[in-house]
């Protein structure tokens, strides 16, 4: 395969709720900070990949804010997994030849209150409540709710995952949230959907994270590997056709194909992953994907939890960060904000919440419609 | 199949009605690899097979695959209700509300057999006057 692209410069914004703010002043201040971690300007970026979920001409208007260079910028949304798809072409731009470095950027204003779905359907009137549910709630408890049909996963099990997020961001000052979250408060929370409560949901705050890739050859030159991570593996799946995937949302099965294909290009097995950031949008899926990642086998994501191999100084700790449940969760920044994470860690610079020794890490979001995006990352 | 029910206009783009108004839930067959579908389609998602799908009418029996109790839903919208989805006899998978069963984890079974009924929406949300959806209770 071509040159190896590494990251070279990444950081994020404390996420948060900002009365003021605008995608592209997000955009703005995480690309600065990317760009000083690494002590270059964007004037040394030669393309710009910029992911947002809900405005158009994000890429661009962030340059506005901090220098219309000319550059080519393509705004990318792909729901959740918009920041990774982000990340993703800009890793690709490098592997074709075309460019030593590039920017990528994840920014989101988010709303309050839960996500639904835009009348897709075309139903002439909304059919939320009427034949079933769609909000994001809704469909991630009957994730949930499957895996508790097939292994008979506890809604105190997946109650436990917000608790450990919860406890992870207590270390993580970039995180929204960082308190603990006892047991009791998650399930005694206000029930959404059965067995989700609103503590097992994902927190909706505003966010930016970025990234500067760059080519092997051009790190080296510009005396930049010391503390650059090489992007091992990239997958992006769209969701495959499965039985019941059009009336029940399926992201298990996108999540196996974009691991498969991840692993596959970084030759490594989930045995070599040090630690995980995976898409805890609800305190279920985190479950299922430890099944889809491989790091447990078929049925076992319950005890696996339990076993306390994913957290902090288990066998592979998983949302370090707090996850998408304490750190919060603003759409298109997120799948950055992960790879910020994992790199942190790869880098020894993790402060308390280091996981000591690693050195491959991976990061998973998955957007509902479906798109996953897997990363394999490596200590140079 | 009451008269009132029969002049009511479908909401779900899957919902068909005969001659006299009765609805039906739509579904596609494909020849070229046998898979039902829910709905209409001209090709299929599952083998790419084009032009190969045959419009079908599914059962309006089958058994509770999956479901969620959901508390909290969109404004106008009466909470709890069971968001259930169904496999139908003979092939296809539906998603409605089921009726008649108390919404706790206790007394709702996957597996447990169902059949379709059909109702005026505005007794599960506000501005459903004039429109005709399909509900699932319990067989037997």
């Amino acid at each position: 395969m071509s040159e190896d692209v590494y990251v070279i410069g990444t950081d994020m914004i404390r996420f948060g709720r900002f009365e003021d703010a605008t995608p592209p002043r997000l955009a703005a201040k995480a690309a600065l900070m990317a760009l000083d971690d690494c002590g270059l300007s964007i004037r040394d970026v030669q393309a710009v990949y910029s992911g947002n979920c809900t405005e158009t001409m994000v890429g661009q208007r962030t340059l506005q804010l901090i220098g219309q260079t000319g550059v080519p910028v393509v705004n990318v949304t792909n729901a959740c997994a918009t920041g990774a798809t982000a990340f993703r072409e800009a890793w690709i731009a490098i592997k074709a030849g075309l460019y030593d470095i590039v920017l990528a950027v994840g920014s989101e204003k988010m709303g309050k209150g839960m996500l639904v779905p835009k009348n897709s359907g075309g139903t002439p009137i909304p059919s939320e409540g009427l034949a079933g549910s769609n909000t994001m709630p809704a469909v991630f408890a009957q994730m949930g709710m499957e895996h508790s049909r097939a292994y008979g996963t506890t809604f105190e099990q997946f109650a436990r995952v917000s608790v450990k997020n919860h406890h992870h961001s207590t270390l993580n000052p970039k995180a929204m949230y960082q308190k603990e979250t006892p047991l009791e408060e998650v399930m005694g929370s206000e029930m959404m959907a059965y067995p989700i409560t609103k503590l097992m949901c994902s927190v909706n705050v505003d966010g930016s994270a970025a990234a500067v890739l760059c080519s092997a050859r051009k790190a080296r030159e510009l005396g930049l590997t010391g503390r650059a991570v090489r992007v091992r593996g990239s997958g992006l799946a769209s969701d495959p056709f499965s039985e019941r995937n059009l009336v029940q949302a399926d992201v298990n099965t996108v999540t196996r194909l974009a691991a498969r294909t991840a692993y596959e290009m970084a030759s490594v097995g989930p045995q070599d992953v040090d630690l995980v950031e995976l898409h805890d949008c609800f305190a279920t899926a985190e479950i299922c994907h430890y099944e889809n990642l491989g790091l447990c086998g078929e049925g076992e994501g319950g005890r696996f939890l339990d076993s306390g191999a994913t957290t902090l100084g288990g066998k592979v700790p998983v949302n370090m960060s707090g996850g998408l449940l304490s750190k919060g969760h603003p759409l298109g920044a997120t799948g950055i904000a992960n790879i910020y994470e994992i790199v942190t860690h790869l880098r020894g610079e993790a402060g308390a919440r280091q996981v000591e020794g690693a050195r491959i890490g991976m990061t998973h979001v998955v957007g509902l419609g479906s798109a996953c995006a897997v990363h394999i990352l490596e200590k140079v | 199949m009451s008269a009132e029910i029969q002049a009511l206009k479908p909401v779900m783009p899957y919902l068909g009605q005969a001659d006299d108004g009765t609805p039906y839930l739509i579904g596609s067959r494909c020849d070229a690899c046998g898979q039902t579908h829910l709905g209409r389609f001209e090709n299929c998602p599952r083998c790419t097979a084009r032009g190969k799908l045959t419009e079908i009418h599914l059962s309006e029996k089958g058994v509770l695959y999956n479901y969620t109790i959901v508390y909290r839903s969109l404004p106008g919208v009466t909470v709890p209700f069971i968001s259930a989805v169904v496999d139908l006899d003979g092939g296809g998978t539906v998603k409605g509300n089921l009726l008649d069963v108390d919404p706790s984890p206790e007394a709702i079974r996957f597996g447990m057999p169902v059949k379709m009924v059909f109702r005026e929406a505005d007794t599960a949300v506000a501005g459903g006057e004039g429109y005709v959806s399909h509900f699932f209770v319990p067989a037997n």
